[in-house]
């Protein structure tokens, strides 16, 4: 049926529209709207079959062809996207059931999740520049009800900040998406990848493509364009911050990744080392943050910055091995940090605040806690056995194999600096005097303890089971790395 | 003091009218000429919110009784079910349909289901304007 790959963007939406109607019926809101998250995780798992089976999925809009309609395309790539979105977003609606609050909850928090996954999803699908756009601004126009939901005032201040950045960075892509217009004639991104190679003037192009850079390195948070993230997260609740921070973020990754691998190839001299040098700076000033301070929410929001850095210089190599890094990173990333934000989330309910300072000797009270955040901070600085090993494996040896071989010695040292920054969680929080904590019910502590177990178990099974999940990687890297499989699938007959 | 606003009021009573009729006109005028759901959708609005100027919020909520942030959930799903109708009919997503039916009264008529998709968006449009207009009317 050649309309799957639409489900998941579609189921959720649908469930978003059916929940605007009882906004007060909580039992009913948390029941649709994790059925909602459910039947779109159901969607994606056929999707992912059904691509893996049959190649590229593409659909275009209202049976108009395809340069012509809104062309929605699903390769492995995109398709891996999904399915990590679709399942932090269903994790996120269990663990919003305890922690966002029974007043959040009436005001139409949960129709707002799922239209923030109908963006994510459709950010990830659609093959059309403009609708990139628009699907940005879906999930942008919800973030922004998310962000300020619940009204208090930190968040009604970095609501403000986040609002302005992102409508500038909203007008610089419309911009941008203008100027290519303007280069190409097409908006259709498997026909722009066939009409950039036949235009000769590539100066104006590269000026498009640092263009690009720009807008989506505001959503992706890179070097000099990362100044609003670490404010913005820290104002929402827990669970807001953990669905931004694993999704939204991405969105600019992906976006960058499919970008500068499908068409703004034509000068990567200049755009992909760019490229690199802006990912290595982008580590290190994570790096800084996430060293300079004592907060445990504030240094795993830098931790997010230093990621995006890691995954953009694997893209930036452009060599199978940096590329099929890059994925895999990107999606242990987005697990990760869900998870870690859970963690952090129920280690600041316990002490009642998000001070490193003010914690300690949780390891006698919790110690099942405790070592789970001790597991999930192995993975996230990559050892071993644990998920974020493979993928950074692959971006340090593709840095080795690519130009920019310095890039891959940061990546390695930064490693260290990145456990230092988490490890100092565990240390402070976990060991040392114990200090008064705040009483949490048994229950309420479950309910919130068991999709984190879940998570983190997740990312233990993508480190183990790496070799199992590796053909996918890198059948969604063959795609980004050879874009005439991608135009074939989109432009056939 | 209360002003007497009579003049106001009478006025408003013969142009909500106009307005309205207006905003059905461009509706459906959409598809061969200039207009469609967005326009008449804001005509409509602006119908009603001359009604508030003219009355106050609560005279104008008894008269038009609707709940409009379920007034845009109408309109999504409309919206959203005539869309997908493709889907059962395995044709990509988005296709529409359209044919001649011979009417008693306007005779040969094309029916198209855009115009479907065309009232939802006139229902969202219609709703986030009002509850935009009516949350910031009632904000003491």
């Amino acid at each position: 049926m050649s309309n799957l790959l639409l489900f998941p963007v579609l189921i959720p939406l649908l469930f978003a529209a059916i929940l605007l109607f009882f906004p007060k019926k909580i039992r009913l809101q948390r029941l649709i709207a994790a059925l909602g998250a459910g039947l779109a995780l159901l969607a994606v798992l056929f999707l992912i079959a059904k691509v893996k089976a049959d190649g590229i999925q593409a659909v275009t809009l209202g049976s108009w062809d395809a340069p012509f309609g809104i062309t929605m395309v699903s390769d492995l790539f995109s398709a891996l996207l999904v399915l990590s979105a679709t399942v932090i977003t269903l994790f996120i609606i269990f663990y919003s059931f305890p922690t966002i609050g029974v007043a959040r909850e009436q005001s139409y928090y949960y129709p707002a999740v799922l239209f923030l996954l109908t963006g994510v999803n459709g950010a990830f699908t659609t093959g059309d520049i403009f609708n990139l756009f628009v699907f940005f601004e879906v999930l942008l126009m919800s973030s922004y009800m998310l962000i300020v939901h619940g009204g208090e005032k930190p968040q009604l201040r970095e609501t403000i900040k986040y609002l302005l950045v992102n409508i500038i960075s909203s007008a610089l892509f419309v911009a941008a998406v203008a100027f290519l217009y303007s280069v190409t004639g097409t908006l259709n991104m498997a026909d722009l990848a066939v009409k950039i190679p036949q235009i000769e003037a590539t100066g104006i192009l590269t000026v498009i493509a640092v263009m690009f850079l720009v807008v989506f390195g505001f959503k992706a948070a890179i070097f000099p364009l990362y100044f609003w993230l670490p404010g913005s997260y820290y104002a929402p609740p827990i669970p807001i911050l953990a669905l931004f921070g694993a999704l939204l973020t991405k969105v600019g990754v992906y976006a960058i990744m499919r970008t500068y691998t499908l068409f703004f190839t034509m000068d990567t001299d200049f755009t992909h080392e760019l490229l690199g040098i802006i990912a290595i700076v982008t580590i290190l000033a994570g790096c800084i943050g996430a060293l300079a301070y004592f907060d445990v929410k504030k240094i795993i929001i830098y931790n997010i910055i230093i990621a995006v850095g890691v995954i953009l210089f694997g893209v930036s190599q452009l060599n199978e091995a940096g590329v099929d890094g890059a994925i895999f990173y990107l999606v242990h990333d987005m697990l990760i940090k869900a998870a870690l934000f859970f963690l952090v989330g129920i280690i600041a309910v316990i002490f009642g605040t998000s001070n490193l300072r003010e914690m300690g000797g949780l390891i006698k009270t919790y110690p099942f806690l405790g070592w789970l955040f001790l597991v999930t901070t192995f993975g996230l600085a990559g050892i071993p056995p644990l998920s974020g090993f493979p993928g950074k494996l692959l971006i340090v040896q593709g840095g080795f194999e690519g130009p920019q071989f310095w890039g891959s010695i940061v990546v390695l040292a930064t490693s260290l600096l990145v456990l230092l920054s988490v490890i100092r969680i565990f240390i402070y929080a976990f060991w040392g005097e114990p200090v008064e904590t705040v009483p949490l019910k048994k229950s309420t502590y479950r309910k919130m303890l068991i999709p984190s177990v879940l998570l983190v178990a997740l990312t233990v099974l993508l480190g183990v089971g790496a070799e199992l999940f590796m053909p996918y990687i890198s059948g969604a890297g063959e795609v980004l790395l050879n874009p005439s499989i991608y135009i074939d699938a989109v432009l056939k007959e | 003091m209360r002003t007497n606003d009579v003049m106001l009021q009478t006025a408003t009573k013969v142009v909500t009218f106009i307005i309205l009729m207006f905003a059905v006109h461009i509706f459906f005028a959409g598809h061969y000429t200039p207009g469609g759901g967005f326009v008449g959708g804001l005509l409509t609005a602006s119908a009603i919110v001359l009604l508030m100027l003219a009355y106050d919020i609560e005279t104008v909520k008894k008269i038009i009784p609707f709940n409009y942030v379920m007034m845009t959930a109408t309109g999504l799903l409309l919206a959203l079910g005539t869309a997908s109708a493709s889907i059962f009919f395995n044709v990509p997503f988005f296709t529409h349909a359209y044919d001649y039916f011979d009417l008693p009264l306007w005779g040969k008529t094309s029916l198209h289901s855009a115009a479907l998709f065309d009232l939802g968006v006139y229902l969202v449009v219609v709703g986030v304007t009002m509850t935009i207009i009516q949350t910031i009317g009632e904000d003491e």
